[in-house]
């Protein structure tokens, strides 16, 4: 092959592949991307404002967070949140004392019940924080759960 | 063979899905301990829920997440609809598994 239609032939290729990546990583934009950012914070507080763009949360009874008093083990920690709230747009679901407080997000469209179940891992004991938000506002709700053995480790 | 199993059953108007799915969701924290290397992360990172071909719910999940996971939700709908969950990880795999609901 010489130089000119290798060159040619690489860059076909590199086009190719770009439009295919592209149409690949761009599905239907109803909702944000996954939020590397938010993922990556390892400050509760900034993790919230980084979900939110603010930091202004009430805590209520209407978000029912049930999770163990105890965890045994700290790899399968059950966690079910429901809410009597209406016009749910997202339920987030932090823990304080992981490297990284933000452990996953359901983003909710008017078909959907308010009501999520998981199963997470803890590093150690900690505050574990549902927040939802209805109405364009953030409501929360947490309990602490107790590790006896950390979940994060190998 | 799939990595999903899922069911969906619907009682007074509301179809409640359950699913597992089969995922290490390493944390990329956690090392080898034969050769003391960081194990690369791998985990699960969207899933979107769909009935009869609408979006119900999709979830944004991290590192934090167990493995093999589990996950429900919950809508409004009725006996007979087709419920497909999709799941995506941070290597770009994908799987995705529907279901009628009873």
């Amino acid at each position: 092959m010489n130089r000119r239609n290798f060159l040619k032939k690489s860059f076909l290729t590199a086009a190719v592949f770009a439009t295919t990546t592209s149409l690949l990583v761009t599905p239907k934009k109803t909702f944000a991307a996954w939020p590397k950012k938010s993922f990556d914070i390892t400050d509760l507080g900034e993790s919230i404002k980084s979900v939110y763009g603010h930091n202004d949360t009430t805590e209520t009874t209407k978000v029912k967070l049930k999770a163990p008093d105890i965890a045994e083990n700290g790899a399968i920690v059950p966690i079910n949140i429901k809410t009597s709230l209406k016009n749910v747009e997202s339920i987030m679901l932090f823990i304080e004392n992981n490297p990284q407080p933000l452990s996953s997000g359901y983003n909710l469209t008017s078909k959907a019940v308010p009501s999520i179940g998981t199963r997470v891992k803890m590093g150690k004991t900690s505050n574990v924080i549902a927040a939802v938000k209805s109405d364009g506002k953030v409501y929360t709700a947490s309990k602490e759960v107790k590790v006896t053995i950390g979940g994060c480790g190998g | 063979m799939s990595t999903i199993k899922i069911r969906a059953k619907e009682s007074n108007g509301v179809v409640t899905v359950k699913a597992l799915m089969k995922h290490p969701m390493e944390t990329g924290k956690r090392k080898d301990k034969k050769t003391g290397d960081n194990i690369p992360a791998h985990f699960i990172q969207e899933i979107s829920g769909k009935a009869n071909g609408s979006e119900v719910i999709v979830v944004h999940w991290g590192p934090a997440v167990s493995k093999n996971p589990y996950l429900t939700f919950a809508y409004n709908g009725s006996k007979g609809d087709k419920v497909e969950l999709t799941w995506r990880d941070n290597k770009g795999n994908q799987d995705s598994k529907s279901v009628e609901v009873k």
